[in-house]
């Protein structure tokens, strides 16, 4: 077991550094000087020059990626460019928003999709199957975007239920927070709950025809017990690796919901740090990113060992 | 759970539906603005979003910009010209407080304007002090300007953003913690979400009506319109969807300003670069332009055109706009001449902004007609201010020049338009030695035909400024003679 962790650890670190090396050359191809996008058209070349020289920008390519990488196994992500506060500040303060709105996302979606999915392999090619399966298209089909500002005019302006976008802060109460994040979990769980409803009918599906659940009905388990209690945990691992990749789209994916809500996430910071070139935000969050999905990855190994115990005396041989 | 959840909700509804105390005047402000500031120094930085939080609301400068475009006197009581043009002598308020308590002297100005021309300065208009050969405090509330040579424009240079007097207790911290002598002071900025000011009890002039303003931070254009329904903000003084405005219009809940801003909005033509080097190619583009065409389509019919690079609303602004009207004819005639009776291809760049990106196709389309083909390149701030501002590689582009007053720039050497004109340099020398407002609108006005015969670039429309706000808020600018939201004189009718 401990060679297991040990060899996943490894592998952590060398993605780590990869997407690292990786990030930082893009952003070194990338034209865009940061310095000219702060000052703008009228600064001189002398001004430039002073700014420059304050972002440590005037430095070699090599000096910069080690300072850098330095920084980051310190902890020390070091300022933003265009922010002038420390990367680590603002990220945790993005993070506020958008991890609370991945695990809602996720949940709902989960909560909407699983049960949906079972459903509709219960009643394979029936009423309810065919209901589930439209509804699912719908929701796919849909943009989140267009669907959010639907949620928007409903629930804000015309029922004025909920703000219309912003996040009060989780200082403002946990009421007006969750409050905020409502409408934006909902217009985000839509479509991945869609897709997970299909992943998880056609799961269900080809536990359906194993013989252990005939052994349970033989046993004496009612359909539906049969079905939850010894279906559905079978069929969870292609819907937990589902979830897995969905959660890391949820954590940075999301800048268009965020910009229509005009939520303070990690998406936004982001495409904004993009924008302005505000390269150490860009290769800060891109590492951080990375890292979160292949810890995210990891945990969605784990889990298939808790799913499945026949995972577990693998893993001890890896 | 359920029941909890109802009540939330319910509680969450009835909160957000009665509109505060019926009883006593408002005294709050939610504004929206699009563009988040970078930080709040507004001598460290370009980004209009700065000023549009802290210009006369956080920091003041000697003098101050009006909602008319006028210099009016703000941390310098009154001012003294010497007959040569080159030594100001200013006499300071006193009594005037920084928002941290300490007290506003001569030596703040002196270390403010010295900050801004050191060698390490990040002013990103230092060329505004560039004229200034020294600053000294004569007293403790004199100070006097020698100038190396006259410079009419200088007292209006001293009112703009990047000119405000910081105190050096506070300067290094003013992008994180703005500390000025204005009427409200700095509260909380939370990142991406919103910036909170307060009203500040010691200011030296008369206490705003407003207690407290929040600026939310709303950059999508369709967010920014249900917001406004929805009641979220109360102003969105350049609001974003112009397509909405008739609707919101119509509404009696709001007001609805179309003003005018110092944007010229512009087809940038490289001037060195053939065809373009040739007079006739330029004037060509001019009359195949039809600027009510592109201002209906491309910006809902809001923005005045222009025939040159000033704003109409200026009292030395000359109109122009005839002198190239749309002539399609004309202008095949004027590229036949030019030796290009078979037109020719060139590319078109456009940054993100919609004049630019909507403007474009309804340009290449007129352009077309003539026998330029245009191919059109969308491309971002960062590889704009790359590729044409500094590296001057294009052909056309479409921008908007929002800095008011800056028709110098046709005279700046190596600007990205590339035109050579030693009659306009003249013309803006003699600008800074003219100080009376006589002189000074003849020689604009001279500047203003000068560019318009050579047909420097394509001059299209002024960029309109969409306010929109609750009926009931009065004193917002109408227009935007600096980029600036002075909230020191707004306030709710009862």
């Amino acid at each position: 077991m401990a060679l297991y962790l040990i060899k996943r650890l490894a592998a952590f670190l060398i993605t780590l550094l990869a997407s690292a090396i990786v990030v930082f050359l893009v952003l070194e191809v990338l034209p865009g000087d940061p310095a000219s996008i702060m000052l703008g058209v009228n600064a001189r070349a002398d001004t430039l020059a002073a700014l420059r020289a304050e972002l440590g920008l005037d430095q070699p390519a090599w000096l910069r990626f080690i300072r850098w990488l330095g920084g980051l196994v310190s902890g020390d992500l070091g300022n933003s460019y265009t922010y002038g506060v420390p990367v680590a500040e603002l990220i945790a303060g993005r993070a506020t928003v958008s991890v609370p709105l991945a695990l809602g996302g996720m949940l709902v979606s989960a909560l909407i999709a699983i049960p949906l999915g079972v459903i509709a392999a219960a009643q394979r090619n029936r009423a309810a199957d065919l209901g589930i399966s439209v509804f699912a298209q719908l929701a796919i089909a849909v943009p989140n975007f267009w669907f959010a500002i639907l949620l928007i005019l409903l629930f804000s302006v015309m029922l004025g239920w909920l703000p219309a976008g912003g996040f009060a802060g989780w200082e403002a109460g946990i009421g007006p927070a969750l409050g905020s994040l409502l409408m934006p979990v909902v217009a985000l769980a839509l479509p991945q709950a869609a897709i997970l409803t299909r992943v998880t009918r056609s799961a269900v599906l080809d536990v359906l025809g194993e013989d252990y659940l005939l052994t349970a009905r033989a046993k004496g388990l009612s359909r539906a017990a049969a079905l939850w209690r010894h279906g559905l945990v079978n069929a969870l691992i292609p819907v937990v690796t589902i979830m897995g990749l969905q959660f890391s789209f949820l954590l940075a994916g999301t800048v268009i919901i965020e910009n229509v809500f005009y939520l303070p996430g990690l998406g936004r910071l982001l495409f904004q740090a993009i924008a302005q070139r505000d390269l150490i935000v860009v290769r800060d969050v891109v590492v951080l990113l990375a890292g979160a999905v292949v810890l995210v990855n990891f945990l969605v190994d784990l889990l298939y060992g808790v799913i499945d115990p026949r995972l577990r005396r693998e893993a001890a041989y890896v | 759970m359920r029941r909890a959840m109802f009540a939330l909700l319910t509680a969450l509804a009835v909160g957000l539906a009665v509109p505060g105390s019926a009883f006593a005047v408002r005294g709050d402000l939610v504004l929206g603005v699009v563009l988040e500031p970078p930080h709040l120094d507004p001598t460290a930085g370009a980004a209009a979003a700065i000023d549009e939080v802290v210009y006369a609301n956080l920091f003041e400068g000697l003098t101050r910009i009006d909602r008319h475009g006028a210099v009016v006197p703000a941390l310098a009581e009154s001012w003294e010209v010497s007959d040569d043009g080159r030594r100001y002598r200013f006499k300071l308020r006193q009594g005037v407080v920084f928002h941290d308590g300490s007290s506003f002297e001569a030596g703040d100005v002196v270390f403010s304007f010295e900050r801004a021309m050191a060698d390490d300065s990040v002013n990103a208009q230092k060329g505004l002090f560039e004229a200034i050969e020294s600053v000294t405090a004569t007293g403790p509330y004199e100070v006097e300007v020698h100038l190396k040579r006259p410079s009419g424009g200088f007292t209006f240079d001293l009112g703009w953003g990047d000119a405000v007097i910081v105190a050096p207790e506070s300067a290094q911290t003013n992008k994180s913690r703005p500390t000025g002598t204005g009427p409200f002071r700095f509260k909380h900025w939370a990142q991406g979400e919103r910036i909170e000011l307060e009203r500040f009890d010691g200011y030296w002039g008369s206490a705003p009506a407003l207690q407290k303003v929040t600026f939310k931070l709303i950059p999508d254009p369709a967010a920014a319109v249900v917001a406004m329904l929805a009641g979220d903000i109360d102003a969105f003084p350049n609001f974003p969807a112009p397509e909405a405005l008739a609707r919101l219009e119509s509404d009696a809940r709001f007001t609805v300003v179309i003003g005018t801003t110092e944007g010229e909005t512009i087809v940038s033509i490289n001037n060195a670069r053939p065809p373009f080097d040739d007079r006739r190619v330029r004037r060509a583009i001019a009359h195949a332009l039809d600027r009510q065409a592109i201002v209906l389509g491309a910006m809902f019919g809001y923005g005045t055109p222009i025939g040159s690079h000033f704003a109409p609303h200026h009292p030395a602004y000359v109109d122009l706009v005839a002198r190239y009207g749309h002539d399609p004819d004309m202008a095949r005639a004027l590229l036949s001449e030019a030796g290009y009776a078979q037109g020719f291809k060139a590319t078109l760049r456009l940054p993100p902004p919609s004049y630019a990106r909507r403007g474009g196709e309804i340009v290449a389309a007129q352009l077309a007609e003539v026998g330029i083909e245009l191919e059109i390149i969308p491309i971002e701030w960062a590889q704009w201010l790359e590729q044409v501002f500094r590296g001057k590689d294009y052909d056309l582009t479409i921008v908007s020049h929002t800095e008011p007053m800056d028709i110098g720039i046709y005279g700046r050497d190596g600007y990205y338009f590339n035109y050579e004109s030693q009659a306009f340099r003249d013309l803006m020398e003699g600008l800074k030695l003219a100080s009376d407002d006589e002189a000074r609108y003849r020689l604009l006005g001279q500047a203003q035909r000068l560019l318009a015969e050579d047909a420097v670039n394509g001059f299209l429309f002024q960029l309109a400024k969409h306010g929109v706000w609750d009926a009931k808020l009065k004193g917002l600018w109408e227009n935007s003679p600096i980029q600036a939201n002075d909230l020191t004189d707004v306030y709710w009718e009862p």
